[in-house]
């Protein structure tokens, strides 16, 4: 048998052990990344100019910049924006704000997470089968943008609803105690307290929506077009697609593009989203109350 | 002195949350420009009884009203605009809440709702309400400060403020003095007295002593139904139907 | 009923703009709301309009799932079954989540009951900048670094395999399971911590005994929902399995996932063709699983609510 202080030390040794090993892993969690992204920056920082962000691919897209496809994808991004924007506030107002407990609102939920969970191609499918086919937008920005709008709606929906739980329900309270009326309510006191986190909500739609590959391909985003979109009915590159162009479709590509391209579209994503990261942190140092 | 015209008349009422009873039987009159105590142990349904009076419940999913609640003759239940009744009807709960706007915003909203835009107009009802609810002096210099970081009894004040901003006539205070100094607490008993001469409260209080203090007449809830309603002074000198309510006035229990 | 009172509320009992004006908001955020149901009904109802002729008339469903010859382009006969894609899916998912789950459960344990602090709020950012690198990046780099790496290191002919994905997948899958386990580690009541501790327990104790169990059932959510994840991923899967159409015996195999099928072979077929409806009945399927998938995690999250 153990004494006491001799069991004591045995646990306290355990217990450092485990503490380390579960530190470890999550350190390896976050390694690959690291080393990812040093190689993305060594490899596609020399692709890095002026002329790669402004120029037309060339010669068979072995050459040249990407800037058609850095336009097509805010094109994409931000038709996609003016549909998922409305609708996800208005989806999170009935759900924070109107909707009664009951199955109805819990079905409503259900068909949140499912939207999220259900696989981007599945998204591709349904939005070959209902905007271009069936509504007749053809492959085109619309298409592509209302189907990366139905994708990302989620992402806006529980941003802002998150964001109007956050603020108190005394608050709501005292307005109708006065006789404001529940939209007087939500205009003058949630939203204006609202506001900043679905900002930061907004902000990480706009970085999925950026990085989203499958929706596009076969709903508006084209692998190679020699002008750029004038209008919604127009095909357009995109960003992402293209990095999946110049690094599969695409014989004789020099090694430095396709590091080229994936370095732009990753330093997009993850400057917005610690954007959002940062914005948040600053908002919660605000105490308004 | 206290009116004998009827403000509120509540005939049968009974209120209950998911078939569970909160109420019931209330039958009582509050009469103009009246203080009304309403005193009670925990769970006696003081609350669940304001709530439906300006129906603040009318979101409450399961809760279930009979009887009726007559305002000036015409029961509450029958208002179409719930809004213009709780204008009418305001009320302030037990913890105060200074909404994250400036004081004089706080003020001035629900007038601004209601659509008055002139600046001088407002500023009359802001120093008006501030005034009554003695909170004009503290916070004159500062009206542009946020109301939510206010102390607690000021932001009670405030709340009082902003109830009277819409000129009710019927004021209704559930337990104001839970989270207030004791000085504070005195100084709004002042204030409602003052305020008996405009309007009717209804005061709820876990003090009884504080209902001995203000009001002219006294209910006394217990475990959901209404046991005795009388004049204070008679409950408070043994005049009562229920031993009851002696013993919770005398503090043997609640 | 009561117009023309004689008190005279009546007139105080008008309905105003506002009130109107509020009728109307609910209105509409309601058709937001509803918007949600409205959607997840479109996509089954039109993916399932594009597959159906073709799923209803030339469909074996025994065929279907338990052949592993797809040869869409077949001149002789074209056939179109998916075992060889199920086994890719769920070979690459299956590795995925051996990598992904002691790594996510490990970080969510440390995040949410060792860190402390500004250490536990970096680790937290670094999980969520991980889980926003796209889907097309991460393709990318099965691609160009574990494709080369895989070659070196076990000197097979192709680095596009099972191991490849599979371990790209882990990667991609870990942030999102991390945060909702350590979610639901959080949940987990201040009072079992404390119980336990009162007993003597270490803070290591405190974890294995008292907190882990009764977060199980969040847990187990946070695992579906990143077998879900697995399942519908597309473009890492599409680039670094290798894409062919073969039923593994190794890790080291190169294999095709249900998912990528359709993302490579939908761009050459025509509307309306018997392969274009097939790659659409694999969605249909694909749909089906992900949605059993994500019905089942909430239901076991709900549990624990309830519980």
């Amino acid at each position: 048998m153990f004494g006491p202080a001799e069991y004591n030390i045995r646990n306290e040794r355990t217990e450092r052990l485990w503490r380390i090993l579960f530190l470890v892993m999550t350190i390896l969690l976050i390694i690959p990344v690291l080393v990812i992204l040093a190689t993305l920056i060594v490899k596609g920082g020399p692709a890095l100019s002026w002329e790669f962000l402004f120029d037309d691919p060339k010669d068979g897209m072995t050459k040249g910049g990407i800037f058609p496809a850095l336009v097509g994808t805010i094109w994409l991004v931000t038709v996609a924006l003016l549909v998922s924007v409305p609708l996800g506030v208005a989806a999170a107002l009935y759900l924070s704000e109107y909707a009664p407990d009951n199955l109805f609102t819990r079905a409503i939920n259900l068909a949140i997470i499912n939207l999220a969970g259900v696989p981007s191609i599945v998204h591709a499918l349904f939005g070959v089968g209902a905007f271009v086919i069936f509504f007749g937008f053809g492959t085109s920005i619309l298409s592509a943008s209302l189907t990366l709008a139905i994708m990302t709606l989620p992402v806006v929906i529980v941003a802002t609803k998150e964001s109007l739980q956050a603020v108190p329900y005394a608050f709501r309270e005292a307005c109708w105690s006065m006789g404001a009326t529940r939209w007087q309510t939500i205009r003058r006191v949630v939203l204006p307290n609202a506001v900043s986190g679905i900002l930061t909500g907004i902000i990480l739609e706009v970085s999925r929506t950026t990085g989203e590959t499958a929706p596009i391909m076969f709903t508006g985003a084209a692998f190679f077009l020699p002008f750029l979109p004038e209008g919604i009915f127009d095909q357009t590159m995109a960003l992402s697609l293209h990095l999946f162009v110049v690094s599969t479709q695409v014989p004789n590509v020099p090694e430095h593009l396709p590091y080229g391209v994936a370095l732009v579209l990753i330093a997009m994503v993850l400057i917005m989203n610690s954007a959002s990261i940062a914005l948040r942190i600053y908002l919660r140092s605000l105490k308004k109350w | 002195m206290v009116g004998t015209v009827p403000k509120l008349q509540v005939r049968g009422l009974a209120i209950s949350y998911g078939g569970k009873p909160a109420l019931s039987g209330v039958n009582l009159e509050i009469r103009e420009n009246e203080i009304f105590g309403i005193i009670g142990p925990a769970n006696a349904g003081k609350t669940s009884f304001l709530k439906s009076i300006n129906r603040m419940d009318d979101f409450t999913v399961g809760m279930k009203v009979e009887g009726s609640i007559l305002f000036e003759g015409k029961d509450v239940r029958d208002w179409r605009n719930v809004y213009a009744l709780r204008q009418r009807i305001g009320v302030v709960f037990p913890l105060p809440v200074g909404l994250p706007l400036g004081i004089y915003d706080n003020v001035a909203l629900a007038p601004r709702l209601s659509g008055i835009r002139r600046r001088s107009q407002l500023d009359d009802i802001v120093e008006r309400c501030l005034t009554r609810a003695a909170l004009w002096d503290e916070v004159k210099d500062r009206l542009n400060s946020l109301g939510s970081l206010l102390s607690g009894g000021q932001q009670q004040r405030l709340t009082i403020a902003r109830a009277l901003s819409q000129s009710p006539e019927i004021l209704m205070l559930d337990e104001f003095s839970i989270a207030v100094d004791p000085v504070t607490t005195m100084r709004i008993e002042d204030v409602l007295r003052e305020l008996r001469q405009e309007l009717t409260i209804i005061l709820v209080t876990n003090l009884v002593q504080q209902a001995r203090r203000l009001a002219d007449r006294t209910a006394f809830f217990l475990d959901g139904s209404c046991v005795e309603v009388g004049d204070t002074e008679d409950l408070f000198m043994g005049k009562v139907q229920s031993s009851s309510t002696t013993d919770y006035i005398t503090g043997r229990f609640g | 009923m009561m117009e023309g009172a004689p008190n005279g509320t009546s007139d105080k009992d008008r309905l105003t703009f506002d009130w109107y004006l509020d009728k109307v908001v609910q209105g509409l955020v309601f058709l937001g709301g509803i918007s949600a149901i409205v959607l997840i009904v479109g996509i089954f109802v039109f993916i399932t309009r594009e597959g159906l002729s073709f799923a209803a008339t030339q469909l074996d469903i025994i065929e279907f799932f338990s052949s592993p010859r797809w040869r869409p382009t077949s001149e002789y006969r074209p056939t179109y079954n998916i075992l060889a894609m199920i086994a890719g899916t769920a070979s690459v998912t299956g590795l995925a989540m051996v990598v992904a789950i002691p790594f996510s459960l490990g970080a969510a344990i440390y995040i949410a009951e060792f860190a402390t602090g500004k250490t536990r709020e970096a680790l937290k950012v670094m999980v969520e900048l991980l889980a926003a690198i796209p889907s097309v990046v991460w393709g990318f780099i099965g691609l160009s670094i574990m494709n080369p790496l895989i070659i070196e290191l076990f000197d097979v002919p192709v680095g596009l395999n099972i191991l490849n994905a599979g371990i790209i997948l882990g990667l991609m899958a870990a942030p999102i399971m991390t945060s909702i386990a350590e979610d639901a580690l959080k949940a987990v009541p201040d009072s079992y911590r404390e119980a336990a501790e009162a007993m003597g327990a270490t803070r290591l104790q405190v974890v294995l005994k008292a907190v882990l169990p009764a977060a199980k059932n969040g847990l187990l959510g946070a695992v579906l929902l990143g077998v879900g994840r697995g399942f519908g991923e597309t473009m890492a899967v599409l680039m670094a399995t290798g894409h062919s159409i073969n039923m593994p015996d190794s890790i080291f195999d190169s294999v095709r996932a249900l998912t990528a099928t359709i993302a490579a072979e939908l761009g050459e077929t025509a509307v309306g063709s018997e392969h274009y409806q097939a790659l659409f009945t694999i969605g249909i399927f694909l749909f089906v699983i992900t949605f059993i998938i994500n019905l089942l995690a909430d239901l076991v999250v709900r549990g624990v609510r309830k519980g």
